[in-house]
């Protein structure tokens, strides 16, 4: 029979069109202002006291409290407005103190049923709804530091092996290094060595109060500006791995100036962990423990992780750093102590084959390197001010003996528990910074980046939605009813397609939408009108349908499938903007082609279909067989 | 069988007139372009930002006024994390005078202003982001061509590429005319203005390609003017619900997607256009004839149906 879906075709149409629906709903539930509490480190957890305390806290306060749940390990307090979750969160802070961390988030309020089969709210971008901004500073004078104490070393070591003869040699001021030589003939020689090898140094040759011979290596702006430049991009990879870690959908992570990197995460659910894995701006240093006989000057002394009482002497020299590390995965022993396996690239295991050949049965220390941002009450001019302070606090994780010759694959154990040890091996694996980072700024965007253009511009949207509705419904008459259909069915696909994605909603990406909607009555609006044509060729009604659904799909075929490999390229190519339009165009593509030949198709077939029609109208004019 | 002659406009009789009208309006924009350049957004050039933290929030719609008075140009006024904290954000390069200034003037009217934060922004999209999506742009083109090579004939190919180009060079010569600011939400509304455009004159030129096989009777231009006819109620449907859209975005979408909402009112009329008469003076130009698009005929048959493009056999069975 002409014109009539088998019932299995209308069944397959009517559960998409009901699925659809299902994972559309969460998107009419508004998201609740909320104040999240992590613990600082992974370790600590939120308790009813903790959640108790905080909550206290705010009825001093006089905020009132939506809900405050209990989801471990972090705790969440849902406020009624924006006002009131700006003034929690520092409120919450000093109640806490610095164990935790209060952070703002939006916390959606999809019902228990919805959220049981998987259904969320679409995310929003940062262009609409605000996320997290950071902005990171990277430590260059720590860079370069770090850099010239490797020239130093190498340096000396080349001397000594040449047997050029040097008293001693220091990284100075300025980006120097100054060393020391008994007489004009060493220093000639070194002189010479240096000039031809290391031409990225300028050097001057002097002689000091104590009637010595020094030689200054400067090094030269070029270089410098070179070692920055590697420090900062260094630390965007490092940056922009973690953010992966997180798993946070169209991150930007870009540079700012000539230090700064900027961490922008829309939409994000959890900012504490955020702030917490890119803010553990962490680094390790492998390092044999002293000798008893060492001269303190080539020894440090370091407290324990977990017991700062206990302390232990660690040589100087550093083996190898985070920065070899290849690979890093959590596991457990045979004790099932957690612990994580550490690969190293092929320096760093030669540099730890080495060092540990010569210490069997001496003990080496895992040191672990945070640099941290710590806010600080101080009195300034008879004010109390709020300051920060950099810190880096250096610890041992672990000192254990040394069985035997170490390679490029070996663990660390003794770590306080399984989520340390996750964390620990996450840092490593995303890769250590070049440089130490701080933060300088942290706020959470609000919807305030034009949130009044945006209200508007949704606002916008909604009208030109049923102007086009109106439009379709005066020009079509039934048919534009039913095109009417097709169109609301297709953007309630398109956001419960995005909602199970979990793709985020960026203004572009509303122009990916708009473009949609004109697209999707593109299709109704040529079968209608390859229809029209069909009547009035003499066509009867039934097989004019008929041919104008398959007439049609030839050029909506070819116009869609044209328009879907220009997204896809974008999508692909893209990237942050570009990337949030070619998704929406991408779906909008495929849903309006679902809708517009599938669904228009049902509604008009269980109307006219299997029954003989006479007369059919298409619009105003009548056209009769 | 319609008649050729019988109801069909004659688009392709100002062809001539029209061919004038696109190659003008291309080279004049892009004299404009050469000569103006466009008038890039923070978004691309980066810039100077400027937080103010106020003691009462402020309007910033006030903030904004004293700005103007105060003779800055070109800046955008936004709260940053909170009401009392104003963000400013200038085209123009930082230096630590302007910073000062700017609170001096936010002053003015008793006001009290601290600056928080000054900085020089850089570039939102960085180099990266721009080489991909200018790279993207250009390999979206070729395949584009290939594909319209590929299921028509290279002809068609050509033909639905240049309007594509045509599209974005008129619409980037307003932009630059007007020296209004392109930011990433006007070069998201070119990538919709593109695939618009190409939407338009794959109809137009399916609907050529049929004609061609189905029609015995008729040259070129004339089978040409017939399809652009069949498909003109369509166009105007389609094109008409789109600016209806894009119309109550312009007027009620606010500053944000203001530009945005202009680049795609301009792009879809000036697509619109240029599927009819860039896409298929270009056929006429490079000679398309019922030769490139006719299946060869199977052992001397010539019915009609074998020569229409079938729809796929699976959409039948629907």
């Amino acid at each position: 029979m002409l014109n009539k879906f088998p019932l299995w075709k209308n069944i397959v149409i009517l559960v998409a069109v009901v699925i659809g629906f299902i994972y559309a709903l969460p998107n009419l539930y508004p998201d609740d202002y909320a104040i999240q509490i992590t613990g600082a480190r992974s370790s600590t957890q939120v308790d009813q006291a903790t959640l108790d305390k905080a909550v206290d806290a705010l009825k001093q306060e006089g905020i009132a409290v939506k809900e405050a749940t209990l989801n471990p390990p972090n705790g969440l307090i849902r406020v009624n407005s924006a006002e009131a979750q700006l003034s929690a969160r520092p409120a919450i802070q000093e109640a806490l103190g610095r164990d935790y961390l209060a952070a703002l988030n939006m916390a959606p309020t999809t019902p228990d049923w919805l959220r049981s089969i998987g259904a969320g709210p679409m995310k929003l971008g940062l262009d609409l709804r605000g996320g997290v901004h950071f902005l990171l500073e990277v430590d260059m004078k720590s860079a370069l530091q770090k850099r010239l104490e490797v020239y130093s070393s190498e340096i000396k070591r080349q001397l000594r092996e040449e047997h050029i003869r040097y008293r001693g040699g220091d990284v100075g001021e300025g980006n120097t290094i100054q060393l020391v030589f008994r007489d004009d003939a060493s220093q000639n020689q070194a002189f010479d060595l240096i000039r031809d090898q290391y031409n990225e140094f300028l050097l001057d040759k002097t002689t000091d109060d104590n009637g010595q011979q020094v030689l200054t290596l400067q090094l030269s702006e070029k270089k410098i500006k070179e070692i920055e430049e590697y420090a900062l991009k260094q630390n965007l990879t490092t940056i922009r791995n973690r953010v992966n870690e997180l798993g946070v959908a169209e991150p930007l992570v870009q540079r700012q100036g000539r230090d700064r990197i900027v961490v922008e995460l829309p939409g994000v659910q959890d900012t504490a962990q955020a702030k917490r894995v890119l803010g553990a701006t962490a680094n390790l240093e492998f390092r044999l423990e002293a000798r008893q006989d060492a001269p303190s000057s080539a020894t440090e002394v370091y407290p324990f992780r977990d017991n700062p009482d206990r302390t232990a002497r660690l040589e100087r020299e550093i083996i190898v750093t985070g920065e070899n590390v290849a690979n890093a995965q959590q596991a457990f022993d045979q004790n099932g102590q957690p612990q994580v396996n550490i690969t190293l690239d092929s320096t760093g295991g030669d540099r730890m084959t080495r060092a540990t050949r010569d210490a069997i049965k001496r003990r080496m220390a895992v040191l672990f390197i945070e640099y941290r941002t710590e806010t600080v009450k101080k009195r300034i001019d008879g004010k109390i001010q709020e300051v920060e302070e950099r810190k880096v606090n250096r610890s041992i994780i672990s000192l254990a003996t040394i069985q035997s010759t170490l390679g490029s694959s070996f663990r660390i154990t003794g770590l306080d528990s399984t989520a340390e040890a996750g964390e620990l091996a996450l840092l490593l694996r995303a890769g250590s910074l070049a440089a130490p980072m701080y933060f300088v700024q942290e706020r959470t965007i609000g919807p305030s980046l034009g949130q009044k253009n945006i209200d508007s511009g949704v606002m916008s949207v909604t009208v030109g939605f049923a102007l086009v509705l109106l439009y379709m419904l005066l020009y079509y008459r039934f048919f534009g009813l039913v095109a009417n259909v097709a169109l609301a069915v297709n953007l309630m696909l398109l956001v419960a397609c995005m909602s199970i994605l979990s793709a985020t909603l960026t203004l572009p990406g509303i122009a990916g939408i708009v473009l949609t909607v004109g697209m999707a009555v593109d299709a109704n609006v040529l079968i209608f009108e390859r229809i029209k044509e069909e009547l009035r060729l003499g066509v009867p009604p039934q097989s004019a349908i008929n041919a104008g659904f398959s007439r049609a799909f030839v050029s909506i075929f070819d116009a869609n499938i044209t328009t879907l490999l220009v997204a896809v390229i974008l999508f692909a190519m893209g990237s942050g903007p570009v990337k949030g339009f070619a998704v929406t165009l991408c779906i909008g593509i495929l849903t309006s082609m679902f809708t517009g030949l599938l669904v228009s198709r049902a509604i008009i077939n269980l109307i006219y279909g299997g029954r003989k029609v006479e007369k059919l109208a298409i619009g105003g004019k009548l056209a009769n067989g | 069988m319609a008649k050729l002659t019988e109801n069909t406009i004659n688009f392709m009789g100002v062809r001539r007139l029209a061919s004038f009208g696109s190659l003008t309006a291309v080279i004049l924009s892009i004299i404009i372009l050469a000569i103006n350049g466009l008038n890039l957004g923070l978004d691309f050039t980066g810039g100077t930002s400027i937080e103010f933290a106020y003691e009462k929030a402020p309007s910033l719609d006030t903030v904004r006024q004293t700005l103007d008075d105060a003779g800055y140009k070109e800046f955008v006024v936004q709260n940053f994390g909170d009401e009392k904290s104003v963000l400013v954000r200038l085209r123009q390069d930082f230096d630590n005078q302007l910073a000062e200034n700017m609170a001096a003037d936010l002053r003015a009217n008793g006001d009290k202003v601290e600056m928080v934060r000054a900085e020089f922004v850089g570039s939102q999209v960085g180099d990266e982001l721009k080489e991909s999506s200018g790279l993207g742009m250009l390999l979206a083109l070729f395949v584009v061509l290939v594909y319209v090579g590929m299921r028509f004939q290279f002809k068609f190919g050509v033909a639905s590429v240049l309007p594509l180009a045509h599209d974005v060079i008129v619409v980037l010569g307003v932009f630059s005319l007007f020296q209004w600011t392109f930011d990433l939400s006007v070069l998201a509304a070119l990538l919709a203005v593109i695939g618009y455009s190409l939407n338009d004159t794959i109809i137009v030129a399916d609907r050529i390609r049929e004609n061609f096989r189905k029609l015995r009777t008729g040259n070129s231009e004339e089978i040409i003017n017939h399809s652009i006819t069949e498909t003109m109620s369509r166009t105007l449907n389609t094109s008409g619900t789109t600016l209806v859209v894009l119309l109550a975005l312009f007027l009620l979408g606010g500053e944000a997607i203001h530009n945005f909402s202009i680049a795609l009112l301009i792009g879809i009329l000036v697509g619109t256009y240029s599927s009819i008469y860039v896409a298929a003076n270009l056929l006429i130009m490079m000679g398309v004839s019922r030769e490139d698009l006719i299946v060869p005929a199977k052992e001397g048959e010539v019915g009609q149906q074998s020569e229409e493009e079938e729809p796929p056999e699976w959409l039948n069975r629907m």
